[in-house]
């Protein structure tokens, strides 16, 4: 029964949320060599402890959003949007 | 054991109020506000129910939720509660209560019988009966397990499978209505920054320093009085000025709630039983309430429960905990017994001793322990009180015509050990080994358990965040020291600081006591009476190789009746830790999961059932179609028409009049579920050039493009056709089974991946009504509806063209596609206007032969046509197996075009598309049936059948199928289809999926 603070909306239960998967993949681009899209897409760390996952917000902004959460505690330490200009712009109007 | 209902103490006590009730349909009186237990015991019936295994009588066993004996069902037909603990229900007026498990009576049980035969039902039964072969190997110990004859002779067979119904039938508690729940329960989202769980002293005074900090307040009580153990007091006078403080603080009570589980971020689940006085009133009010409860922090003030101890008969009608004989003198007014008999290993059982004795009973104790403190032995002399040291119960036994306690064999400690030593009368026992605080609410949540040798128990401390235990729970037993534990709990809730260490309180330390074992008494000793599992299964258990707590649990199901082992957890971890030879520490204790007791599904479900258990879609046709005779069909949330039956006709009559009619002149088709998404930006054609698989990037202004989305891993996650509406903007359409994850799916591509490109997506799914209008007279009917004729030409507006036109001066769009194979086009109309617009289409139709047609008949052309949908593209197949190869791009990177060729994807032994034929042309056969060659029928098949229909255009029963290699490498072999389910075997002729019109050249001209 956790809460995710969805930068938009607040303080919202995770009923919301729909969970994305790994946050710190770094996908490549669409004309990489098919080994790269193999590690991307499939190899997984099974992270005991502090990582980072993306959820999006389904059931209020829609916005996807990067989410770190410890595994083993369900505990929250930061929700930011996906895109660094987008956490900025956030930071700035707010 | 025959209890009294003694006079009220205070002349200043109300009046009691009289009330009825039914046991086992005989009517009887009670006092209002007693426990169901308490006016049983009260009309002196002793024997409550029969035991799970072994149908040995139980009675009453406590006054609280660690009830292991009194269980009773409540209420009729569709009301009936199996399996409530008579202890902790309160009577209503007109309350059916019932025994479980026996027959023909509660007194007089046939399945007693079972009592007798208890040896071969110990722990592992089932497995050794009918596993046979796993378990007759050896034992640790090298020990061959011997059968049951003659149980075992049919081990495995027939035989067995007969004995078993009998057996599982003779086992058992309550038995649950068949009827559906006729209340109704409620869910709320509470909110608090602090949850006091208990209203016993520490809970009440915690509450109180908590709101005087200002914080706002919700103190629970699982129990229809709040107090606690307040309750069992004689003297009320504290109790008085703590409830007087309480009603001062602004704090929400609740009564009759108990909080079941603790879960992360401090969210507390919480179900309440409203008061049945109060629904008897108000009938519309909600039987219980589930409140998802979110706190800063919660204040566990659960209180401790007294324990038994295994010693042979240790379950018979008569023995209690000390503490509930006490809560039924001081709350019920009811002396349990009149010669009463207390064996206990700690001073928390002199208290109650002493009110008895004081309420006329003969008492009688037994201390374990050789020496007791000097105040306790003060308060006992010049008593009626006989005290025996170093004394406990080695047997109880029971009457020749009465099944309850009648007499003890008193245990002697000695150097070695504990002898037989005489035996004493009594009418009641009283047990108390020790006391275990309520932690299990803490262990839900992982916090650490130790076991606190002094005092015998195990303890927790919280997370020292925002878990906090306060009095007894927290391993505190003397009044004055809980109250400061709750005082200083409830002021440092926000800042974490160790607890002061105030745990025990006991004048002489307790001893522990598990078990008394005096050899040459033989006979069953429980250590969880509800499940009956005896002290000999935990040994068997060892002896046969589990050793951790976690196995025991489960072979011998200690612990895993309704009362999960309140009272015979910890004697089960003892044994265990006794035969391991290791102290109970290092055993360690199972961690305790949700629900604390037993909660009703009904409150967990809440609203949502029947037609609320999930939403449903309509679609902006829905009304209209079902005044025109359609029959509805689920198709996820959706309702869509399924087929308009005319006079006498079922499903097949109709969708085959529908096609055929469509295919001849026009047919009409709500076609709204399609997922629609607003692509809109400059660089909109960039975005669908890299997630279609086929080229977008010169798809023309006015046009559509049937499309292909892929998985990242290469396998095909949708189609649909977009149309280009303008320069930057195209309409998308989508499955209706995936158009949520498309939408999704493109807004993660967007937010995650690429955010460089301008492309806003809005989903407009329920904004339009979309229609498909078939056949070859399609047009001449749109003709007849549009405002300028002209313009729907097949010049103007030719095959996947599409146009914004004017219906009835609305504009709306059109787009020429087809996915029945006929002249078609698709009519998207703002959902406000749907209603007036299909009835006109509809006016205008009728110049035609023409029909309405649902998914049925939808379902009929498609296949005739070898179109996909969701039975074919079932996230198992890549774009070339279902024949769309030529719609994957070699010229451009597109969404799992690195991971589609990768090796075993590019077979050309996997499984493809086909089309499948009857080779007798009369046939029926189903989906799901497989296909193989013929005399090859055994093992993995070659290909499957995902689509079934009778095809009104061919004149006979068609499918939609893979086969491995796909039509060419089965073009010579003689394949067979085998629906074993149906025992449907027949030859098929694998043939093109394009069955019917495999030129297309209807939907052209």
């Amino acid at each position: 029964m956790i809460q995710i603070s969805c930068p938009f909306c607040g303080k919202r239960d995770h009923s919301e949320f729909s969970y994305g998967g790994d946050g710190q993949i770094n996908y490549p681009s669409l004309d990489a060599a098919q080994e790269t899209w193999h590690d991307a897409v499939f190899l997984r760390e099974n992270i005991y402890g502090r990582q980072i996952e993306t959820w999006q917000h389904l059931y209020g902004c829609r916005s996807w959003l990067l989410v770190e959460r410890d595994t083993r505690t369900h505990e929250i330490f930061s929700v930011k949007l996906t895109h660094a200009d987008w956490q900025k712009m956030m930071a700035e109007n707010r | 054991m025959t209890a009294t209902r003694l006079p009220r103490q205070s002349s200043l006590d109300k009046q009691d109020e009289t009330i009825s009730f039914f046991w086992n349909n005989k009517k009887l009186n009670a006092r209002k506000g007693d426990s169901i237990s308490a006016a049983l015991l009260a009309n002196k019936y002793q024997i409550i129910g029969r035991s799970f295994k072994y149908h040995r009588a139980r009675g009453v066993t406590s006054a609280g939720v660690e009830e292991a004996g009194a269980l009773v069902t409540t209420g009729k037909g569709a009301y009936t509660e199996p399996n409530v603990r008579a202890s902790t229900t309160e009577l209503s007026e007109g309350l059916f209560v019932y025994s479980q498990n026996a027959w023909p009576s509660v007194r007089f049980d046939i399945g007693s019988i079972l009592n007798l035969f208890g040896r071969f039902f110990a722990a592992g039964f089932y497995y050794k009966t009918f596993m046979g072969k796993t378990f007759t190997g050896k034992t640790l110990r090298d020990k061959t397990f011997l059968g049951i004859p003659p149980l075992e002779w049919g081990r495995g067979t027939g035989i067995w499978m007969f004995f078993e119904k009998f057996i599982r039938k003779a086992a058992g508690l309550g038995t649950a209505s068949r009827q559906a729940d006729p209340d109704s329960y409620e869910h709320l989202h509470t909110h608090t920054d602090i949850l006091v769980i208990g209203s016993g002293p520490a809970g009440i005074q915690s509450a109180i320093q908590a709101a005087q900090t200002g914080k706002e307040v919700l103190l629970v009580e699982q129990d229809y009085a709040i107090g606690g153990t307040y309750l069992s007091w004689p003297d009320k006078s504290e109790f008085k000025t703590q409830i007087s403080k309480l009603n001062k603080q602004n704090i929400t009570i609740l009564t009759r709630t108990t909080a079941f589980g603790l879960y992360d971020d401090t969210t507390i689940g919480l179900v309440e039983i409203i008061c049945p006085e109060e629904r008897a009133q108000k009938p519309l009010k909600p039987r219980q309430r589930f409140h998802i409860c979110r706190a800063e922090s919660v204040i566990l003030a659960t209180g401790a429960l007294e324990r038994n101890y295994a010693f042979v008969n240790n379950d018979l009608p008569g023995i209690m905990t000390v503490s509930s004989a006490r809560t039924y003198l001081n709350r019920y007014q009811l002396l349990v017994g009149s010669n009463i008999m207390i064996s206990t290993n700690n001073d928390s059982a002199y208290e109650a001793g002493l009110e008895l004795e004081q309420a006329g009973a003969t008492v009688t104790i037994l201390e374990s322990r050789e020496q007791i403190g000097e105040l306790l032995l003060q308060q006992i002399s010049g008593r009626r009180i006989n005290l025996y040291l170093g004394s406990a119960v080695a047997k109880a036994n029971h009457g020749v015509f009465s099944p309850c306690v009648k007499q003890i064999v008193i245990a002697q400690k000695t150097s070695d050990g504990w002898r037989q030593s005489g035996s004493l009368s009594c009418d009641c026992l009283l047990i108390s080994a020790g006391w275990s605080p309520v932690i299990h609410l803490a262990s839900h949540q992982g916090c650490p358990i130790e076991w606190n040798k002094e005092n015998a128990c195990f303890i927790s401390s919280g997370d020292d965040k925002s878990i906090f235990f306060a009095g007894s729970a927290a391993g505190i037993w003397q009044f004055e020291d809980c109250i400061q534990s709750a005082t200083q709990v409830a002021r440092k809730t926000k800042k974490a600081q160790k607890q002061s260490s105030i745990i025990g309180g006991w004048h002489t330390d307790i001893e522990p006591l598990y078990e008394i074992c005096v050899p040459a008494i033989k006979g069953k000793a429980f250590i969880d009476p509800q499940h009956d599992v005896t002290a000999s299964d935990v040994r068997l258990a060892h002896q046969e190789g589990f050793i951790s707590v976690e196995h025991l649990k489960r072979y011998t199901t200690l612990g895993m009746a309704t009362d999960q082992g309140k009272m015979g957890n910890i004697i089960g971890l003892a044994l265990m830790a006794d035969a391991l030879n290791r102290p109970i520490s290092d055993v360690g204790v199972t961690r305790f999961r949700p629900p604390y007791t037993s909660i009703s599904l009904g409150a967990l479900a809440g609203a949502h059932r029947q037609s609320h258990f999930k939403p449903i879609r309509r679609t902006p046709f829905h009304n209209w179609s079902l005044a025109n005779n359609g029959v509805m069909i689920d198709a996820g949330l959706w309702h869509r028409p399924w087929y308009y039956p005319k006079q006498g006709e079922n499903l097949q009559d109709a969708y085959i009049r529908e096609a055929t009619i469509t295919r001849r002149s026009l047919g009409i088709c709500d076609v709204s579920s399609l997922g629609k998404i607003m692509i809109q930006g400059p660089d909109s054609t960039i975005f669908l050039n890299r997630i279609y698989t086929n080229p977008f990037a010169k798809l023309a202004v006015g046009k559509a493009r049937y499309g292909i989305i892929l998985r990242e891993d290469g396998m095909v996650f949708d189609d649909g056709t977009t149309w280009r509406l303008s320069e930057n903007s195209y309409l998308m359409t989508t499955t209706t089974n995936h158009a949520a994850a498309v939408m999704a799916r493109l807004e993660e591509l967007l937010q995650t991946r690429w955010p460089e490109l301008r492309v806003h997506v809005t989903s407009i799914t329920d904004q339009w009504a979309g229609c498909a209008i078939a056949g070859p007279n399609s047009r001449n009917l749109l003709s007849e509806i549009v405002d300028d004729p002209s313009e729907i030409s097949n010049e103007t507006l030719p095959f996947m063209g599409v146009k914004q036109v004017l219906l009835q001066t609305i504009p709306c769009y059109i787009a020429r596609i087809s996915f029945s194979g006929e002249r078609a086009f698709e009519v998207y109309i703002p959902s406000d206007y749907s209603h007036a617009m299909m009835q006109f289409i509809w006016n205008k139709a009728q110049m035609f032969e023409s029909c309405l047609y649902g998914l049925e008949a939808l379902g009929t052309m498609r296949i005739e046509k070898g179109h996909v949908t969701g039975a074919e593209i079932d996230g198992r197949v890549t774009i070339e197996d279902i024949g769309l190869g030529k719609m994957a791009s070699q010229n451009k990177d597109f969404v799992g075009s690195a991971l589609r060729n990768r090796e075993m994807l590019t077979s050309p032994n996997r499984p493809q598309l086909v089309g499948i034929f009857p080779k007798d042309k009369h046939k029926k056969f189903s989906a799901g049936a497989l296909l193989n060659e013929a005399g090859k029928t055994k093992g993995h098949p070659l290909g499957w059948i995902t689509a079934v229909t009778h095809s009104p255009a061919l004149g006979h029963w068609i499918a939609l199928g893979f086969i491995e290699g796909g039509l060419t490498a089965v073009e010579d072999k003689h394949i067979v289809l085998s629906d074993e389910l149906r025992s449907n075997f027949l030859d098929v002729e694998i043939v093109s999926p394009h069955m019917y019109d495999p030129e297309g050249t209807r939907l052209h001209g």
